[in-house]
């Protein structure tokens, strides 16, 4: 088994096939939406690959320490990064084929229309524990 | 096996072993081996005497672990394990640790794990999958939170008020899990109200109970948010509001006003209408101003902002909300809400969206969410 972090990306992705902001969809296509995620996820808890999914808030800051004795620097909130992470679902899953077979699906969650968004999610394995047996 | 019985009965065993003189996380850790041990045995022997049982077996456990003297150890343990003579301990005990969980030395997230498990009897990992972190995490503010209040002596007189927020915390904080932590915050504050006299502790419970009787209509069965006015009001529960209003009465008729009891008056007065339009907006502003004079919150004014434009017009909801800084939090939402209100569809619905976007918790922010697209798509694409 292995390890694999999807990424959703709120900003910094390449720009989905149906790519309409939520709010202009309609509440239907909304409960659509919902409704397909929660089950992704319900599908992955029985098959035995979810491991853990969650949503951030879209703002944040950067922090770096600032030597002894003295607080730390922040920057931010932040609006204006290239970069910018929605969520992301950890799957522990037997291949890489898996990975973004499941990765492939979860981008085919309904969006505007009730099409699928074919939105682009990052597909990054975890680096593992080294392996007792390595001859 | 009544498991509702037994951990009823934690709080009271556990103050028996710290009066004898237990340190209070040996002791805790003893009371969990008695119920372990409790719930492997009574389905076959029950006991007379369930808590002088457990107190028994948890005293005889705390002596096994913390004598290394073992021929001494056999020898005492006859004598001690003995239950005390005399009458149970009293309810003061259980009152005791209710203060202990809820030190002031204690940080809010140690008080509530410290009050789930010693007050409660809920086991490290019913408290953990509760509050979504791992077991291992949730052991070490365990341990932390007893090592910093083991210190502490039982016979101080504690604050109700900081037992009161940390209970509040339990209720509100409703995640999900394999325990119902706001039915577990209600059995608590039941038990607490029971033990002290004091008007707010009456107002909490009130308060509790008010608001859990309206939570099978909360949410859709999607899990969407479905907000106050819109809410199925055949699916409120009337034995839950009816014990919650008596409870209330009483506690006001006190005439020591607190906010719990002033939250709880608003939350009665919304259980009172029959529908969502015939609630009685003037009187929860009256509410909400003292309120106001209680606390100073600001999500106070934020909701006395709401009440107002319910009460008198969105336009004086608007001119209530100008008067908060805009950057707490659901200032933006309450801002769109009234905007709809006043008809200015396009402003409410482009404040939606931007409420969305601050939105802190994720199922607001999919109502939020929705509500932008219901005026957007009202308003043509």
């Amino acid at each position: 088994m292995a390890k694999y972090l999807l990424l959703k990306h709120y900003r910094g992705a390449p720009a989905a096939v149906n790519d309409v902001p939520m709010d202009r969809w309609t509440p239907q296509e909304i409960s659509a939406h919902m409704q397909y995620m929660n089950g992704f996820a319900a599908r992955l808890e029985k098959t035995g690959e979810f491991v853990d999914g969650q949503a951030l808030a879209p703002e944040g800051a950067w922090v770096r320490y600032d030597g002894e004795g003295r607080p730390p620097v922040t920057d931010g909130p932040f609006a204006e990064t290239k970069d910018l992470i929605a969520g992301w679902m950890v799957i522990d899953v037997d291949s890489y084929e898996r990975a973004v077979e499941l990765a492939g699906e979860l981008s085919a969650a309904p969006g505007a229309g009730g099409r699928p968004i074919h939105e682009w999610l990052e597909v990054r394995p975890f680096l593992t524990a080294s392996h007792t047996i390595t001859e | 096996m009544d498991e509702a019985l037994l951990r009823s009965l934690t709080p009271g065993v556990l103050a028996v072993l710290v009066r004898r003189g237990a340190d209070f996380a040996a002791a805790e850790d003893a009371v969990q081996d008695a119920l372990v041990e409790a719930v492997r045995v009574w389905p076959a022997e029950p006991p007379r005497d369930p808590k002088g049982w457990l107190v028994t077996v948890a005293w005889r456990r705390f002596l096994d672990t913390t004598r290394a003297d073992t021929a001494r150890r056999r020898r005492e343990d006859r004598v001690d394990a003995e239950p005390a003579a005399g009458p149970a301990p009293a309810a003061d005990d259980t009152l005791q640790l209710y203060f202990l969980c809820a030190h002031p030395s204690l940080t809010p997230s140690s008080a509530v794990a410290l009050t789930l498990r010693a007050v409660g009897g809920l086991t490290t990992r019913q408290i953990a999958r509760a509050y979504l972190v791992p077991e291992a995490t949730m052991a070490q503010r365990i341990s932390r939170a007893k090592r910093t209040v083991s210190g502490v002596r039982l016979d101080q007189p504690g604050d109700v008020a900081t037992v009161l927020r940390v209970l509040y915390l339990v209720f509100n904080e409703g995640y999900s899990g394999d325990v119902d932590l706001a039915a577990e915050a209600i059995r608590l504050t039941r038990q607490l109200a029971a033990r002290v006299d004091h008007p707010e502790a009456a107002g909490l419970l009130a308060l509790m109970l008010l608001h859990h009787a309206r939570r099978a209509a909360r949410t859709a069965p999607d899990g969407s948010l479905v907000p106050l006015a819109e809410q199925d009001r055949g699916r409120w529960d009337t034995g839950l509001i009816a014990e919650g209003v008596g409870i209330l009465q009483a506690a006001l008729a006190r005439d020591r006003l607190g906010e719990f009891q002033a939250q709880a008056a608003v939350a009665a007065l919304h259980a009172d209408a029959p529908t969502a339009q015939e609630t009685d907006w003037v009187q929860i502003v009256e509410w909400y101003d003292e309120l106001a004079r209680l606390t100073d919150s600001p999500v106070v004014r934020l909701n006395r902002a709401v009440a107002v434009g319910e009460a008198d017009g969105p336009r004086a909801g608007l001119a209530a909300l100008a008067e908060l800084d805009d950057s707490l939090p659901r200032h933006t939402a309450v801002a769109a809400y009234l905007h709809e209100r006043d008809g200015d569809l396009a402003a409410a619905a482009r404040l939606y969206a931007e409420a969305a976007h601050r939105a802190t918790d994720l199922a607001e922010r999919d109502h939020l969410t929705r509500q932008a697209a219901r005026l957007n798509a009202r308003r043509g694409r």
